[in-house]
């Protein structure tokens, strides 16, 4: 994260991806223990790496890094609990099947974060996938959408805060 | 979406940078105190014998109660709104300064006096103004907070609460012509218990992240 701070941008893709799958052992043990699918587990993952993301000014660079990695993820995990359970709990039954299923680790979310992405207005949309799905880069896409690299930061940036707020359903 | 995609599209984002939370909050305050002492100038306006009852103990103790709790409650905010972030016992210093200030008035008037100290003669005043000079306060460190990550959005509301609250009512001591502790311990708590709720109501609908 230090790295990050000072720019680079190759640690800080090596810092998230060592991240991703701690943050998805907590994610699913705590679903688990509310007894809660963990159909959706990936998307409470993806929701979590956007707020370490997005929220990263808030951790104190003298405190280790530990602690808030995990109450973060506490408070994405809960957040998820809460919203699932308005949406109305699964019954026993499914809980038990996906108990005994083998867990998913392809790390493809399955309905929030699809549907957040498709909400995302034009120019935001292909800017924001065009760098993840697609793989492209910063020159690259802007290249191709015929826009000005600083258009393209922008529109990312942009889409990464209307993402994390549409994945919690904040418009439902 | 996977995950690795969606980190991808992080890794290429560089966040602008944000002021640190505390010079956020410096500037909501001095923005929201501008706006609650014009407030308190227009409508209220200093009490008439202030230069004789700047001198004497029960007024000063008045402001100086509400500031000690605007202070801890400032100091506090920062912890409250970071993830992981813990809350100190500095915020029960003014609570205990004000019940020392109760038992020492308690101990030098007559019990006959204590109703009418109690009671005072600006209560329902205070109820009102204190609550509508913390507005302005409670919406510019509501806005500043924004920017943390609070992990309960309520608590963290109820603090700014608190302190837009203590502020108002350090700067309506300046009006107020009731000056016993009695007084401050009934009514400028009960005003401030006002403002520390619509701060929770508030924080748990605006401070979410």
């Amino acid at each position: 994260m230090r790295a990050a701070d000072g720019g680079d941008d190759a640690a800080y893709c090596r810092l998230l991806q060592a991240l991703a799958p701690v943050v998805r052992g907590v994610v699913r043990h705590a679903l688990l223990r509310a007894g809660a699918g963990t159909d959706d587990a990936e998307d409470v993952v993806q929701e979590t790496l956007l707020a370490i993301h997005l929220k990263r000014h808030t951790w104190d660079r003298s405190a280790p890094i530990g602690p808030w990695i995990n109450a973060i993820t506490r408070y994405k995990t809960v957040d998820a609990l809460r919203r699932r359970g308005r949406r109305a709990e699964q019954p026993l039954d499914d809980v038990v099947a996906t108990l005994a299923a083998p867990p998913a680790e392809d790390g493809l979310s399955r309905r929030d974060a699809e549907r957040a992405l498709a909400t995302l207005p034009g120019r935001t949309h292909q800017v924001v996938r065009s760098i993840s799905l697609d793989g492209a880069g910063i020159g690259e896409t802007a290249r191709r959408l015929g826009i000005s690299e600083g258009a393209v930061r922008v529109a990312l940036h942009r889409g990464l805060k209307a993402l994390a707020r549409r994945f919690g359903g904040e418009s439902a | 979406m996977r995950t690795e995609d969606l980190i991808r599209a992080l890794a290429a984002d560089r966040p602008r940078a944000v002021p640190p939370l505390p010079r956020l909050l410096a500037a909501a305050l001095l923005a929201g105190l501008v706006v609650a002492v014009a407030g308190f100038l227009v409508e209220l306006g200093v009490r008439a014998d202030i230069r004789e009852a700047a001198g004497t103990i029960r007024f000063l103790v008045k402001p100086a109660t509400m500031l000690l709790l605007a202070a801890s409650a400032l100091a506090t905010l920062p912890a409250l709104a970071r993830p992981g972030g813990r809350a100190g016992p500095g915020l029960l210093l003014a609570p205990l300064a004000l019940a020392a200030a109760v038992a020492v008035e308690l101990a030098v008037t007559p019990s006959g006096a204590w109703g009418g100290r109690l009671v005072g003669s600006n209560a329902l005043v205070c109820l009102v103004a204190v609550p509508l000079l913390a507005l302005p306060l409670l919406l510019a460190l509501l806005g500043a907070l924004r920017q943390g990550a609070p992990e309960r959005p309520g608590r963290l509301g109820a603090l700014a609460g608190t302190l837009a609250g203590a502020l108002a009512a350090a700067l309506y001591a300046i009006h107020c012509p009731d000056d016993s502790p009695l007084f401050v311990a009934a009514w400028y708590s009960l005003a401030i218990a006002v403002t520390t709720l619509a701060g929770a109501a508030a924080g748990r609908r605006l401070l979410r992240w």
